[in-house]
Parts: C-alpha cells; sequence; structure tokens
C-alpha cells in the first residue's frame, strides 16, 4: 500500500473537527452567544502558530518579519479575546448573589 | 521537541479548546471553560515556540499584541462588542494573508518543500484558498467594524449589477488562483489577493445595520476557516481543528440568526441583503388608527398590582443606557413579591447574545432572563408586559399578516398577554419601516419618552 499523502489525512482531521464543532456548538446556552463569539476570536488567534512558525526560520528576511507581524496581530486576538470573555462571564451571576 | 510529541502537545490543547466551547453549555461551568482555553493557548504557543528560532523577538510580538488586546478588552464596553468582535476577526484574516505570503517566500523554511524545489500542486491549491479567505475576512471585518463603531454609515451601499461585478470578481479572483497554482509567482498571487480584499469590502457595503447580526457571525465563521485553510498549508493540525471548531460556531451562530430573522442563508453568503425594499411601509395610507397612551405613573400602578411582569427589552433599552435602571425597577417589582422575567428575542442585540450580557452586565440574575421559545407559551398567563426599546419582534404581522415583510420571523408573542405597555419614543416605525399593530390593541398602553427616564420615573412612583 502507498503512504496516505498528508492532504488526505489533514482533510480527515479538518472533516472530524468540523462534526466535533457542529455538536458543541448546538448546546451552548443561546444566552452565552456573545462570550461563544468573543472566545471563539481567541482560539482562531491560534493562528499564532502558523505565525511563529514563518517568523522561525534562523535568517531573518521579508517572510519573517511578516510572520513577526502576524504574530503580533494573533496575540491582540488571543489576549483580548480570552480576557473579554473573561470579564462577560463573570458578569453572568444567579439570584441572591 | 520532536514532531511527535509536538503533535501529541498539539492534541491535548485541542481537546482543551473544545472543552473550552463545551463549557458554554451553562453561566455555571463557562468561566472553568474560559481557563480550560486559555491553557490550552498556552501549551500550544509553548510548544511552538521550541520549534522556532528568533524566540526573542516572537516573545516581544506576544508581549506587544497581548498588551494591546489586554487593555482593549478592559476598557471595552459592553455595548460596543460587536465592533471589537468585528475589529478581531479582520486581525485574523490579515494575520492569515501574511503567513501565506510568508510561506510563498520561503516555503522550504516551512518544510512544505525541499530545498531547490517549488511549492507542490496540492500546496499551492491550499496556500491561494487561505490566502483568499483570509483577505475576504480581513476588509469584509474592517467594513463591518466601520459600519457597526458608526464611523461607515450604517445604510446599505448598493449599485446596479452588483451581484454581476462580484459574480466576475469572484471567477476572475479564482481564475488568477488557478493561474497561481499552475506556475506559481508573485504576480498572480498577488493580483488574487488584491480582488479578494475588493470582495471582502463589496459584499459586507451593501449590509444594512440591523442585518448586523448575520453579518459578524459570518465573519467569525470565515475567520475560522481562513486560519484552518493555513493549516492546510502548513500541514498543522492544530490549526485545521481549531480553525474548524470556530468556523463551524460561527456557520451555527449565522444559522441562528438567520432564522430568528427569517432570511435565507444564501442570501447572506451571496451578500447584497437587508434593509429589504418591500419594506416601505404601506401602512401609511388607510384609517387614522387610534391608541391609548398613559403616563410612567400609571405603568407602575399597573406593573405594581400585577402577579407577573414580562420585559422584553430591545437595542433601544441598550441606546438609552436605561439597564441599570430596569434591573432596580425589577428588583423593586420582585421585593413586592411580583414574578418579574425578561424575554430575549435571538435579534434583540446587534449580536448573538449580545442582550443577554448587557442585561448581566446591569446585575440582573440570569435566571431571570429567558429565550424566546421557552418564554412565549407563557405570555398568555401573563398579567403585564412592559416593551421597551423593541418593536418589529413583537409585531403580530408577522404571524398573521402573509403580506408583511417580516411575515414568518418568530416574535415574542407579547400580544397575548393581559395588559402591555410598550415604552418608546414616538410612534415612530422600527427597523424594518413597519407599523406594528401591537400598538393600536385596547389593552395596550403606549408611554412616551426616552426609555431610562421613562424607568426612573416608575421607580420613583413605585417608592411611594
Amino acid at each position: 500500500m502507498s503512504v496516505v499523502d498528508p492532504i488526505v489525512t489533514n482533510l480527515t482531521v479538518f472533516v472530524l473537527a468540523i462534526v466535533v464543532g457542529y455538536h458543541v456548538v448546538w448546546n451552548v446556552t443561546p444566552a452565552l452567544h456573545t462570550p461563544l463569539m468573543a472566545v471563539t476570536n481567541a482560539i482562531s488567534g491560534i493562528i499564532i502558530v502558523g505565525a511563529m512558525v514563518a517568523a522561525g526560520p534562523k535568517q531573518l528576511d521579508a517572510g519573517t518579519v511578516l510572520g513577526l507581524v502576524a504574530v503580533t496581530l494573533a496575540a491582540i486576538n488571543v489576549f483580548g479575546g480570552f480576557l473579554v470573555t473573561q470579564r462577560m462571564l463573570e458578569m453572568f451571576k444567579k439570584k441572591g448573589k | 521537541m520532536s514532531a511527535n510529541s509536538v503533535a501529541l502537545a498539539y492534541l491535548v490543547a485541542a481537546i482543551l479548546f473544545i472543552l473550552a466551547l463545551k463549557g458554554l453549555s451553562s453561566p455555571v461551568s463557562a468561566r472553568r471553560g474560559n481557563l480550560f482555553g486559555m491553557v490550552g493557548m498556552l501549551i500550544a504557543v509553548a510548544t511552538t515556540l521550541t520549534l522556532t528560532h528568533n524566540v526573542w523577538y516572537i516573545l516581544l510580538a506576544i508581549a506587544a499584541g497581548g498588551s494591546i488586546g489586554a487593555v482593549v478588552a478592559r476598557k471595552i464596553q459592553m455595548t460596543a462588542m460587536p465592533e471589537l468582535v468585528a475589529a478581531m476577526h479582520s486581525l485574523v484574516g490579515l494575520a492569515a494573508v501574511l503567513i501565506a505570503m510568508s510561506a510563498f517566500n520561503n516555503p522550504v523554511a516551512y518544510g512544505i518543500a525541499h530545498a531547490g524545489e517549488v511549492l507542490h500542486f496540492s500546496n499551492r491549491i491550499e496556500l491561494f484558498i487561505g490566502t483568499f479567505v483570509g483577505a475576504i475576512t480581513f476588509t469584509g471585518s474592517i467594513i463591518a467594524f466601520g459600519k457597526l463603531s458608526g464611523k461607515l454609515g450604517s445604510k446599505p451601499l448598493r449599485f446596479a449589477g452588483q451581484h454581476w461585478v462580484n459574480l466576475l470578481l469572484g471567477i476572475v479572483m479564482i481564475g488568477f488562483g488557478i493561474a497561481f497554482s499552475m506556475s506559481p509567482s508573485w504576480t498572480p498571487f498577488l493580483v488574487m489577493t488584491a480582488i479578494a480584499l475588493a470582495l471582502g469590502v463589496l459584499l459586507i457595503m451593501p449590509v444594512g445595520g440591523a442585518d448586523m447580526p448575520v453579518v459578524v457571525s459570518m465573519l467569525n465563521s470565515y475567520s475560522g476557516w481562513a486560519a484552518a485553510g493555513i493549516g492546510f498549508t502548513l500541514n498543522n493540525n492544530m490549526l485545521i481543528i481549531a480553525g474548524s471548531l470556530v468556523g463551524s460556531s460561527g456557520a451555527i451562530l449565522s444559522y441562528i440568526m438567520c432564522k430568528a430573522m427569517n432570511r435565507a442563508f444564501l442570501n447572506v453568503i451571496l451578500g447584497g441583503f437587508g434593509g429589504g425594499e418591500g419594506a416601505v411601509a404601506e401602512a401609511a395610507g388607510g384609517v387614522q388608527k387610534t391608541y391609548r397612551s398613559g403616563s410612567a405613573e400609571d405603568a407602575a400602578f399597573m406593573m405594581g398590582n400585577a402577579d407577573s411582569v414580562i420585559i422584553v427589552p430591545g437595542y433601544g433599552l441598550a441606546v438609552a443606557r436605561a439597564q441599570h435602571a430596569i434591573n432596580e425597577m425589577s428588583n423593586m417589582l420582585t421585593e413586592k413579591g411580583i414574578k418579574v422575567r425578561y424575554a430575549i428575542h435571538p435579534v434583540a442585540g446587534r449580536m448573538p447574545g449580545h442582550m443577554n450580557v448587557l442585561l448581566a452586565e446591569a446585575e440582573v440574575p440570569y435566571d431571570q432572563v429567558v429565550e424566546m421559545d421557552e418564554i412565549n407559551n407563557e405570555f398568555a398567563g401573563t398579567d403585564v408586559v412592559l416593551v421597551i426599546g423593541a418593536n418589529d419582534v413583537v409585531n403580530p404581522a408577522a404571524k398573521t399578516d402573509p403580506n408583511s415583510p417580516i411575515y414568518g420571523m418568530p416574535i415574542l408573542e407579547a400580544h397575548k398577554a393581559r395588559t402591555i405597555l410598550v415604552v418608546k419614543r414616538s410612534m415612530a416605525a422600527g427597523y424594518a419601516g413597519l407599523d406594528n399593530d401591537l400598538f393600536y390593541l385596547d389593552k395596550t398602553m403606549m408611554v412616551f419618552g426616552d426609555a431610562k427616564k421613562v424607568v426612573e420615573e416608575v421607580i420613583k412612583a413605585l417608592q411611594h
């Protein structure tokens, strides 16, 4: 048997992740849809991983500089997203405090 | 770290992200879920750091971006959440484009091509898809941000043949993408990116302010797909998993918003919707209808003597900054032994779940806040409904008048209550430009004035 092309492995992971995402997100209570969007903003900041790879080569050139800019942008999302989500979630209180 | 340990660490991070989303199924578990998400991100970033050079530069970039993000997260007003979210989508989109350019600049460094080799055909297609989704997300979100923050007019901007122009641009863009995939060089790549950037603008410009909840959700979804696309290019499962989670989340939210506004999903994806031309108020002609109006004291008297009150808040409540006042009022009613609840329409705010956050900020306990599907059966047994800053979401025409532009849109069935109080500035029409029959019912009393002032007067009257 020949080796599986990485694109097929990627596609497998992709489809399975969508299925998981679909089931998990339908269970999110509508009251928390805004925090959901904020936290998915933070999670899409995972692109920071790609940006770090782009900034990672030993030799600094235009590509690594672009990567560093992308790291900065993604870091705004990661920190901003998680912190604003936390701030919002702390507001949700039951009666009687 | 070996490639295997990296992949396993990414797996742990991915599971933590899933748990973060799962936590949001209830306000009780949500905070812990958010913590899981943070830990997941920390693991992903720390792991990646072991793979790269320039560690100090990268840490510096993280510190710079992180402090900006932290300051914004602390300062942002809850009414401005839609703008913040839109701005953040644009950052993901731009980052995706930059990473794609960098990857094309030096594919060898990414381990996606061997020295002296150019990119594989499949990598080029992935790069092309990741780039154009990122570019559309970037400019589309900037336009959405501009409209939400009021820097651009919220009016839809349309011109004749818009759809054809978009379609043509889309085809040309794909053409250049294929050209790039065939023979990779900068020219087709940059032309393709430029067209995608223009498309982002053209797709969101025609959208009216009332439809922004759909657009924000849709761009949320795009930002996830952009991250997943880059994951394909870099063969990075972490990006693919996290990107798909975000992508499907945004898609589900768009679907929920479309359903709540009775819009076709396809119309949304194609752009150019909103402010429907058919929405011209036809009710203007015909007989002058009569309505009953009363003072805040009357409203206080009616609510004070009720057994149960349901408050229907709309975005007008937030515009008037009346959230805290309404909480004080409902606390007073609760102390009198009256059952008070809030009924939330999915599009009550300017993004999904926005009104819940605005009420939570004003310290309204979340167990008093009920979603449309759960509370609609209870209006009939309710003494008083207080509609404040809302209009179209309680318009019975959506159920009864097949000719109405909002026919078929799910509504809060406030008209079934024994008495309806409507706080409004004037008799002017709502977002959709429609007259609302609810206002002319015999059991409805209009209370004219600014939402905050009216509620404060009600509070004063209740004290006596």
